[in-house]
Formats: structure tokens, C-alpha cells, sequence
């Protein structure tokens, strides 16, 4: 866009800014990819020029006024006040633009708010920091996590294209049908946004909200958590891709395969068990993505909201209790339950890393059995 | 406003006796002191929250953590919102209503003298508290001046009760204040002030004292349940235990938007006052701005879900509150209207109150503009929580209460002091200010637009340099501000003598009595015609 790069050019600390990749940003809402974003848009344009109209015939008489009623040129003031003639038309004119105005708003919204005879239904469930998506009447389900590393967060390196707004696995979604998203949340209240679909609604804990989409075009659509949700919320982003239904369906069917073939893979490892090393590399990436948000990388948690790792008695000498609590979580806390975020060997692996990292040194090695028998004497 | 027969000047030495130093201040139940002392304390919390809008600001002038942690960034976004609502407009608000009201309805002081200094004293206590609450350790509340349970409550570090004790006392504060701007208008108009003769500045404060006797109970009982929901087991916002979080934001929103009126209506006043001084002619529809504003706050009652499309609601509740919020607008335009019309074929001269009046008139309409386009819904469903909304109150809060703060001081400031202020320094604070104000927040509309999220610490590099822009603006207008320090400074210790009129347009009580205004005013009460 023209626009943003003079203004680029005409204020050169700005460079200091500007990144290598910075793309162009537009300078309006996004039409998007949807019959009801087209809609919005256009409501929304329809909206902002009354009010452009309203503004410059009102400012035209005020600055006029300013310009010639001015003490400086000699003028005598007038002295009326009153006018009742005038007052009712300034009163019953906005009525009369208002009414405009709400009627294809009406039409919209109640367009927006009819989920009925969805040909595909999605679960979206917030917790903090991450989407889960699961498809009702699948077995295909999965969290999706921020994927820009931390490096480029604190400029270490440089920033990719899609900084902040790239996940590890994105929503998969079918052109052409109806998708329903069901929308809550595990803890507090997210908002699930993507500015192409003009989807924005809230996933409150404890209750479950509707949406939808039907998206025409194949493509990626980026969008974020709209909703403050504690320390990372500006970093959930959500990535939405629209594929043809076959293709659709090709992915879905691979997802599904994986996902068995994981839980295959979890019944074998029970037998084996994984070397220190192993079990402290695998702990030590799943760690950085899954816990160290709020126990913080060296362990130390934040005094007072999240805490310490290092040093912890649980940490040194309560294996048992410690396998529970990444298991199910804390209730009334912001420690959830891994159970069914993390795969066996991954649980077991964090727990033998947080046990030995930062000068915890137990030398215990938790093994996927160990985890599994705690699943198990909890009855799951 | 009115022909006014005053009194023969009193002997007002006899009546000045007073403690002298810190003893005035902490013993004084006069109203001229009580106002200066709300008025300096909103200053001094309006650069201790623009100080915090700067870290902000440092943060977001580049992609990538720079300055502060996540955490931190978000107790600066919250605490900064707190201390400008509760702590910079709400008390300036006040403490103008202190000095002028008692001498614009020609009364000796406030009806409640004792309990105005009570409600004064309680206030630096409570922002002393939440101050404090920054440095327990993991900070100070984190979840949004809105507070919005889950987040509030099971999820919060322990300075939460801080900062429910803290919304308390400000609380009981505004109660007080409140009850008193009633009890004296009510009671203490000097003979011969019928309500359709009172000034409208005294007009939309006592709407404004209704709101809120009215909201900040409320307010208080959404704290109280915070309280007990994370310290005694109660489950008012929490699902599992038959509780609804949703229910926590109706409460809010019930106080929270008749909250943003409370803000705005006495700026009304205040602009209503300026207008026709400099224009030298009476403001234009007087009955029908009387009625505007108490149709706004009624309305203000019917809207407070618009705050809330996007929580998931009825499409039947989600129409009523959008119709509802649209025809706020119809009373609001009234207002500019007449404002304008008070303007046409007036006599105008641009004094520095009057610059920022008229700044007032453009860019809250333009917030307000950008209010309306927010109360469609579905379009809202694109703005909300983005900084198209921070846009939007900034203009309404910012160039709409600050600005009529601002020019109110420079309005009465002859009268308060003695001194005219030095009108130069005056119009380089009002273009610095006018300026950079807009380099600040007017880009936020675009950004917003674009898909930029509030409350985030970090963006996508397409906001970037709309965001540098921004941060650019944001520190020009904190160091304007600084010249608003100087001049009033400057005005508090010297300057050309003001006259009893001080403007020549200028019409009311407040203008009978000399300048600087005595300690006591009107303790015969004048006879008004």
C-alpha cells in the first residue's frame, strides 16, 4: 500500500522498525473469505460512510462558524436560543438513519447466529496458552501451539514471516460446507478470531458456545486469541486451512491414522524402558513448550503465580505426586492435566528432566510404566 | 445564565481562619480546598498512569520483548486503566464539582462538609494500596481493568485482594462525593435558582451523582464476589460450581457503561459552560441538552451487553442491546448539535479553554463515530478486543474527559488563583497536545482494523510500523503534558491580575464573586431573578 510506505519514508526512525520482512499492512477490515465476512464489510463500510457524511456536514457548519463568526471580523453575536422546529429535526433525522442502518444489520446477525445443519462439527477448546481441536464423530483430535521459537520472541533471531502468527498443527477444514465450531474453554475465557471468516466468539469455561463458517476459497487464514486470558495471551495464534473436501478428507483419514498408530506405539513402550539421556532430551523439548510458559525456563516459576520447579519438595521426593499432578492438574490452580495433552512417553520424560535438571539431580528416571500405573490406579 | 442581584461585598477576613501548613489541608472541610486537593491529586495520578502508558508504549514500539515480561506488561495495562478511571478523571471530576458547583448554585460550601473531606482523604489510601500491589511478589493485578473472571479469581496471584480493598475504598469515595453533589444541589440553590435556571455543568454532575449512587454498589458487589469466589470457596463465576463467568461481565457491564457516562456527562457540562462564554451568546437549546442528558443515562442502563456480543447471547438480547446502543447517539448528536448551533453567528474568540472545547466537539464525535459503528453487531464481532476499541474509548476518554478537564482548568484557573494563565504557553499546550494526541490514537482505528488484538505484548511484524507511529505519538503527548505543569505553575505563582469576569462572555455566579475567589463565597446567598 502506497499509504503506509511514505509514511514509512516520511518518518525515518520508523526504519528502526521496519524489519526485513515487515509485510504491508491493510488499512481496513479484511472483506474475507465468507458470505457473512462480505457482509460485515459491507455493513461495516455502509456504517463508516453515514458517519463520514454526518461528520463533514457538521464540522463544515462548525468550522465554517469558526471561520466567520469570529469576534476579530467585527461581528455582532446573535442572541436566539431556542428552536423548536430545529430540535425535532436533528432528533427524528438520526432516528431515521438509525432504522436504516439496523435492518441489514438485523438481517446479518441473525444470518450469523444460525449453526443449524452443519455438514462438520468442530470442538475448540481454550486453555492457556493453546487451541485444541476435535472433530465430533472422529477420533481425530489435537492441541495446536504457537510455533514461532522463543529465539525470535526475544530477538535473538531474526523474524519470520508469519511471527506470532504460525502454529505447530493448524485446523484443517473442508470448502464449500458448513462448519460448526463448538467453543470452551479448560480454564479461563478465550476468544477464538479468524478476521477472514468474521468469526470471533468466546470460549468460556464450564460452557460451550456456537459458530460457523462455510469458507469458498482453498488457503490459510491466520488468525489470534482475542480475549486477555492471562501472561501469553498474545501468543495463541490460530492457523485455519481450507482444503477441497477431498483432500479434506485425505487429511483427516492421515490424522486419524496417526493418531492410532501413537496409541499403538504407547502400549509398546510400556514393556520398554528409555535411557536417562533419552528421557532428559525428550523432557527437556517438551518442558520448553508445555511448561516452561509459567515455570519458566530455569525452573524457578514466578514468585507469587507460578511456582518453582528447582528445589521443589514434590520435585525431589514425591514421585508419586508429582506424576498426579502433571496427570490431572491442580483444581483451582493454573496447573492443568497433561493426561490427555501429552503422550505417555512424553509425561515420563518431563517428569525425569524436571527431576534432574536445574541441579535437581535424583538420579529417578520415571519410565512410561510408571505413569501408566498411576493412570491406571486413578481408575482411567 | 440569569440576572443576578449580589449581595454587598461581606468582610471575608473574619471568616478566614484556617490551620496553617499540612494542618489546613488534612483539617479543611472547605470546598475551594477539598477541590484543589481532589484536582491535584488527578494530576499527579494522571502522570503516574501516563508514565505506565509509556512503558506500554516502549514495549509495543517494536516487535520482539524489549523492556518487560509478559506479566508486567499485562499489570501495566491494567493498573494504568484503573488509576486513569478511578484515580485521573473520576476525582478531577470531582474536585471541579467541589469548587464550582457551591458557587455557581450560590451556595456557602458543599451540603456535607466533613464527609467531603473524608471522601477525599480516603482516595490517596486506596491508590497507595494498589500502588503498592505492584510489588508483592508476582506483581500487581494482571487481568484488565475489567477484571473478567476466571482470570480474576482461580487464576490471579494474591494481590488481588489488595485491589479489591483498593476498589472499595474508591468506591465509598465516589458514594460520598456523590451523595454530597446531591444533598447541596438539592438543597443549598440560592433563592430564586429554579432547576431549569441552573447552570448545566451543575445539571449533568447531579446526573452524574445518580449514576453513581446507582452503579458503584454494583461495583462493589462484583469485587466482593471476586473476593469470596477465590478465597472462600464461593462459585458466582465459576462453572463447576453452578456458577456462570459470564455472569461476572453483566455485572461489570451494568456498572461498567453507566461508568463511561460518568465520565463524559460532566464533560458535557463543562463544554456547555465554555462554548457560549467565547462565543458571547446564550447556549443554544438549554431544556432539550437538560433532557439529552438525563436520556443518556437512562439509556445508559439499557446497553451494558454491548460490551459482551461476543460472550455468546440470544440473537433476540443481542438485537435489544444494539438498537438500544444505536439510539444513544440520538441524544448524543443533540448535544453537538447545539453546541454548534450555540457557535452560529456567534462572536468568537479562541482562548485556550475555548481551543480545547472546540477540540473536545471533533474528537468526541469522532469517538463517538466510531462508538456507533462498534454497537452493530456483527460489525463488532470484527472490532471487539482490538485496538479499534482502544481507538474508540481513547478518543471518548482521552480527547473527550481529559480534553474538557483540561479546558475546564484553564477556564477557572483565573478564578482559582487570582492569575490569568499565560495564554501562550496555553496554545503550545494545546497544539503539542492537540497534535500528538492524534498521532497516538488515531492510527490505533487502522491497526485495529488490520486485526491487531488489545492487551498483547507482542504483534505480527505487519503492525509494526503503524505500532513505532503510535509510540511516537504516545510520547509526545506525555511530554505535552509538562507544559500543562508549567502553566499552571506559573499561574498558582504570579501573572496578570484576573478580573471578577474574567471572560468577557462569561455568565453565572461563579463570575460574580472576585478572583481569586474568596475562601468563603456566598455566605449570604445572593437573590436570583
Amino acid at each position: 500500500m502506497t499509504k503506509t510506505r511514505c509514511l514509512r519514508w516520511s518518518l525515518p526512525t520508523l526504519l528502526l522498525a521496519a524489519t526485513a520482512n515487515a509485510t504491508d499492512m491493510p488499512l481496513n477490515m479484511t472483506k474475507g473469505v465468507t458470505e457473512i465476512s462480505q457482509q460485515v464489510y459491507d455493513l461495516h463500510m455502509t456504517i463508516f460512510w453515514i458517519c463520514c457524511v454526518i461528520g463533514a456536514v457538521v464540522f463544515g457548519i462548525m468550522f465554517w462558524s469558526i471561520l466567520r463568526h469570529r469576534k476579530a471580523r467585527g461581528v455582532q453575536p446573535a442572541q436566539f436560543h431556542e428552536s423548536t422546529k430545529v430540535e425535532i429535526l436533528w432528533t427524528a433525522i438520526p432516528v431515521i438513519i438509525l432504522i436504516v442502518m439496523a435492518i441489514p444489520a438485523t438481517k446479518t446477525l441473525i444470518a450469523m447466529e444460525d449453526t443449524t445443519e452443519a455438514d462438520v462439527t468442530v470442538l475448540v477448546t481454550g486453555s492457556q496458552w493453546k487451541w485444541h481441536y476435535k472433530y465430533l464423530n472422529t477420533d481425530v483430535e489435537f492441541y495446536s501451539l504457537l510455533a514461532t521459537p522463543k529465539e525470535q520472541i526475544v530477538n535473538k533471531f531474526a523474524k519470520g514471516e508469519n511471527y506470532l502468527l504460525e502454529v505447530d498443527r493448524p485446523l484443517v477444514i473442508p470448502t464449500g460446507k458448513k462448519v460448526r465450531f463448538l467453543m470452551t474453554s479448560d480454564d479461563v475465557i478465550h476468544s477464538w478470531w479468524v478476521p477472514a471468516f468474521a468469526v470471533k466468539k468466546d470460549a468460556n469455561p464450564g460452557f460451550i458456545n456456537e459458530a460457523w463458517t462455510r469458507v469458498e476459497e482453498p488457503g490459510t487464514y491466520r488468525g489470534q486469541c482475542a480475549e486477555l486470558c492471562g501472561k501469553d495471551h498474545g501468543y495463541m495464534p490460530i492457523v485455519v486451512i481450507a482444503k477441497a473436501p477431498a483432500d479434506y478428507q485425505q487429511w483427516l483419514d492421515g490424522e486419524a491414522e496417526r493418531i492410532a498408530k501413537a496409541k499403538a506405539e504407547e502400549q509398546e513402550l510400556l514393556a520398554m524402558n528409555m535411557s536417562m539421556d533419552e528421557l532428559m532430551s525428550v523432557g527437556e523439548r517438551t518442558y520448553v513448550a508445555y511448561c516452561a510458559a509459567c515455570h519458566q525456563p530455569n525452573g524457578e516459576g514466578l514468585p507469587g503465580i507460578f511456582p518453582a520447579l528447582k528445589g521443589s519438595s514434590m520435585a525431589l521426593n514425591d514421585m508419586a505426586g508429582h506424576i498426579d499432578i502433571v496427570l490431572n492438574g491442580k483444581a483451582g490452580t493454573a496447573m492443568q492435566a497433561y493426561a490427555k495433552q501429552l503422550s505417555l512417553k512424553e509425561i515420563a520424560a518431563v517428569i525425569t528432566y524436571e527431576r534432574n535438571a536445574w541441579g535437581n539431580n535424583t538420579g529417578e528416571l520415571v519410565q512410561a510404566a510408571d505413569v501408566h500405573a498411576v493412570m491406571q490406579s486413578k481408575g482411567e | 445564565m440569569s440576572a443576578v442581584v449580589t449581595d454587598h461585598e461581606h468582610d471575608h477576613e473574619h471568616h478566614d481562619h484556617k490551620p496553617s501548613g499540612i494542618k489546613r489541608w488534612f483539617y479543611t472541610t472547605n470546598h475551594k480546598d477539598i477541590g484543589t486537593m481532589y484536582l491535584v491529586f488527578a494530576l499527579i495520578m494522571f502522570f503516574i498512569g501516563g508514565a505506565m502508558a509509556m512503558v506500554i508504549r516502549a514495549e509495543l514500539f517494536q516487535p520482539g520483548m524489549q523492556f518487560v515480561e509478559p506479566n508486567f506488561f499485562n499489570q501495566m495495562t491494567t493498573v494504568h486503566g484503573l488509576i486513569m478511571v478511578f484515580g485521573a478523571v473520576m476525582p478531577a471530576f470531582t474536585g471541579l464539582a467541589n469548587w464550582m458547583i457551591p458557587m455557581m448554585i450560590g451556595a456557602p460550601d458543599m451540603a456535607l462538609p466533613r464527609m467531603n473531606n473524608w471522601s477525599f482523604w480516603i482516595l490517596p489510601f486506596a491508590f497507595l494500596i494498589l500502588l503498592i500491589s505492584l510489588f508483592m511478589p508476582g506483581g500487581g493485578p494482571s487481568f484488565g481493568w475489567t477484571f473478567y473472571a476466571p482470570l480474576s479469581t482461580t487464576y490471579s496471584g494474591d494481590s488481588t485482594a489488595l485491589f479489591v480493598f483498593s476498589v472499595h475504598i474508591m468506591g465509598i469515595s465516589s458514594i460520598m462525593g456523590a451523595i454530597n453533589v446531591i444533598v447541596t444541589i438539592f438543597n443549598l440553590r440560592a433563592p430564586g435558582m429554579t432547576w431549569m435556571k441552573m447552570p448545566l455543568f451543575v445539571w449533568t454532575w447531579l446526573i452524574t451523582a445518580f449514576l453513581l449512587i446507582m452503579v458503584m454498589p454494583v461495583l462493589a458487589g462484583a469485587v466482593t464476589m471476586v473476593l469470596t469466589d477465590k478465597y472462600f470457596g464461593t462459585s458466582f463465576f465459576d462453572a463447576a460450581g453452578g456458577g456462570d463467568p459470564v455472569l461476572f461481565q453483566h455485572i461489570f457491564w451494568f456498572f461498567g457503561h453507566p461508568e463511561v457516562y460518568i465520565m463524559i456527562l460532566p464533560a458535557f457540562g463543562i463544554v456547555s459552560s465554555i462554548v457560549p462564554t467565547f462565543a458571547r451568546k446564550p447556549l443554544f437549546g438549554y431544556a432539550s441538552m437538560v433532557y439529552a442528558t438525563a436520556s443518556i443515562a437512562i439509556l445508559s442502563f439499557l446497553v451494558w451487553a454491548h460490551h459482551m456480543f461476543t460472550t455468546g447471547m440470544p440473537v433476540a438480547g443481542a438485537l435489544f442491546f444494539m438498537y438500544c446502543t444505536m439510539l444513544i447517539a440520538v441524544p448524543t448528536g443533540v448535544k453537538v448539535f447545539n453546541w454548534v448551533a450555540t457557535m452560529w453567528r456567534g462572536a468568537m474568540t479562541f482562548e485556550v479553554p475555548m481551543m480545547f472545547a472546540l477540540a473536545f466537539i471533533v474528537l468526541f464525535t469522532i469517538g463517538g463515530f466510531s462508538g456507533l459503528m462498534l454497537a452493530i453487531t456483527p460489525a463488532d464481532f470484527q472490532y471487539h478486543d482490538t485496538y479499534f476499541v482502544v481507538a474508540h474509548f481513547h478518543y471518548v476518554l482521552v480527547t473527550g474527559a481529559v480534553f474538557s478537564i483540561i479546558a475546564a482548568a484553564y477556564y477557572w484557573l483565573p478564578k482559582w488563583t487570582g492569575n490569568m494563565y499565560d495564554e501562550k504557553l496555553g496554545q503550545w499546550h494545546f497544539w503539542c497536545s492537540l497534535i500528538s494526541v492524534n498521532l497516538l490514537f488515531f492510527p490505533m482505528h487502522f491497526v485495529g482494523l488490520a486485526g491487531m488484538p488489545r492487551r498483547i505484548p507482542d504483534y505480527a511484524l505487519q503492525f509494526a510500523d503503524f505500532n513505532a507511529f503510535i509510540s511516537i505519538g504516545g510520547f509526545l503527548f506525555g511530554a505535552s503534558q509538562l507544559i500543562f505543569v508549567w502553566v499552571l505553575v506559573k499561574c498558582a505563582r504570579g501573572g496578570e491580575k484576573a478580573t471578577a469576569q474574567v471572560w468577557e462572555g462569561a455568565e453565572g455566579l461563579e463570575w460574580e464573586v472576585p478572583s481569586p475567589a474568596p475562601y468563603h463565597t456566598f455566605d449570604t446567598p445572593p437573590v436570583i431573578k
